[in-house]
């Protein structure tokens, strides 16, 4: 699955997109790994920019708690940025707002990450 | 079919305070606005047209939840788990039967002490001419009876129960018909393993998944799932925890969530979904949240047929 990886001051970006469900959750997860042990071996945060993600089921939802126990047991941590109004309803129903630092839009999430995060991403 | 829960709570039976009946009361007679009744029958039918809320309890007693086929003799019952509703149960036989012996069929989906608690009580396991079948895929089913009746947990011995009570081996994944009644075991994510039925009769198909953690994290296991669910018209679901409990805090306890539910519910086109096992720590405001966001995900995710989404609570019953 495609991701997009980008990083700003050392903060990491991914954004999926489309439906992460059953059938796409494991693809998910293969692309994820990779990109989050770099990331954690750099020490950086990890931002999901759900802002093109269109649905995302259980499967899915697992998924980012698998990724913030993996950075959070390296000193990491995962916030979410920019969900569709669907899929944060979903989050909600599934109390996953009391899991995840969630930001209005990715701007404000790498703002809450780091200054250098936000400068870098108004530069670009 | 018709189903009939007598316990739905998961764990441990919880009861109304008085407070909780008492702030029930006021909220009542404000609705009332001043309105006399002049007879108990019309203050019962005004009790009658008020919210769920005030007139309802969720419950309640631990798992027990009988299920009457369609074709079945009028002397034989079936039910699932022997949670402290299971005195209810007995209760409702007694009434039924009027003194004529019973054959009452059990599945078992388990034997941690909220399913079994309420055998102790159960009146049928009493009486001389009354047959008791124990239906489970544990080894050990027969053991976890007897020892809890064993001093000094219970003054009277399993022993000296009068009914002829057998206990009945049944094997996973292999249906076997009960009394007409197709029964398929399937072993389930829990300490010690549980088992979910699959109850075919009549053309109705009756699902009971109780004490499982459907992770959903292998392709091949949800396939099984719900082909398991197939086509059910009811599936009464362990929906104890919130999906972010079930995947973080209490992963590995052994119990599901209610968006789990939906989605195997829907990918298997189950037609009604019954939340049961519900959280002790849970109260009534809590379980109606839980229901009203169900149907919420249900409506957002729905692909086509719709699915029935209610909150199981004691004395609640169903017709397929």
């Amino acid at each position: 699955m495609e991701l997009n990886p980008r990083s700003y001051a050392g903060t990491l970006v991914l954004s999926p997109a489309g439906r992460l469900d059953h059938d796409s959750s494991e693809a998910f997860r293969a692309s994820m790994q990779p990109l989050l042990e770099r990331s954690a071996r750099d020490g950086c945060c990890l931002v999901l920019d759900l802002s093109a993600l269109e649905y995302v089921s259980s499967a899915g939802l697992r998924c980012f708690v698998l990724a913030a126990k993996q950075a959070a047991a390296q000193g990491g941590k995962v916030s979410v940025a920019a969900m569709r109004p669907l899929v944060a309803e979903i989050f909600r129903i599934s109390r996953f707002h009391l899991l995840f630092e969630i930001h209005p839009s990715l701007r404000d999430a790498l703002s809450a990450a780091s200054a250098q995060a936000a400068a870098e991403f108004d530069r670009k | 079919m018709r189903v009939r829960f007598w316990g739905t709570r998961g764990s441990l039976p919880v009861a109304l305070t008085w407070r909780d009946v008492r702030d029930r009361l006021a909220r009542a007679l404000l609705l009332a606005g001043g309105r006399r009744f002049e007879s108990f029958e019309q203050a019962q039918a005004f009790a009658a047209e008020l919210p769920f809320a005030l007139t309802h309890t969720f419950g309640g007693h631990t798992s027990c939840v009988e299920f009457e086929p369609q074709a079945a003799a009028p002397s034989e019952y079936f039910a699932c788990d022997m949670g402290s509703g299971a005195r209810a149960f007995g209760e409702h036989v007694f009434a039924r039967q009027a003194g004529r012996p019973a054959t009452i069929n059990l599945f078992m989906s388990h034997m941690h002490w909220d399913h079994i608690m309420g055998f102790p009580f159960f009146g049928p396991a009493y009486v001389p001419g009354m047959r008791l079948r124990i239906h489970g895929c544990h080894e050990a089913l027969e053991h976890a009876f007897r020892r809890q009746q064993e001093a000094p947990s219970f003054p009277v011995p399993f022993a000296q129960l009068q009914a002829d009570i057998r206990f009945v081996p049944l094997a996973e994944g292999e249906p076997q018909l009960v009394s007409g009644v197709k029964v398929t075991a399937q072993r389930q994510r829990h300490s010690g393993d549980s088992y979910g039925y699959r109850f075919e009769s009549g053309g109705k198909t009756l699902i009971y998944t109780t004490d499982s953690e459907h992770k959903l994290e292998q392709a091949a296991e949800t396939r099984a799932i719900v082909e398991f669910f197939r086509d059910a018209d009811l599936v009464v679901f362990d929906a104890m925890y919130s999906l972010a409990e079930a995947v973080s805090v209490k992963a590995d306890w052994g119990h599901s969530s209610n968006v789990v539910g939906v989605e195997l519910c829907q990918m298997a086109r189950a037609r009604k979904l019954a939340l049961f096992h519900h959280e002790p720590a849970n109260n009534d405001a809590a379980i109606e949240r839980i229901l009203q966001e169900t149907r919420r995900l249900e409506e957002l995710t729905r692909d086509g047929q719709r699915l029935e989404v209610f909150a199981a609570y004691d004395g609640l019953e169903v017709d397929l």
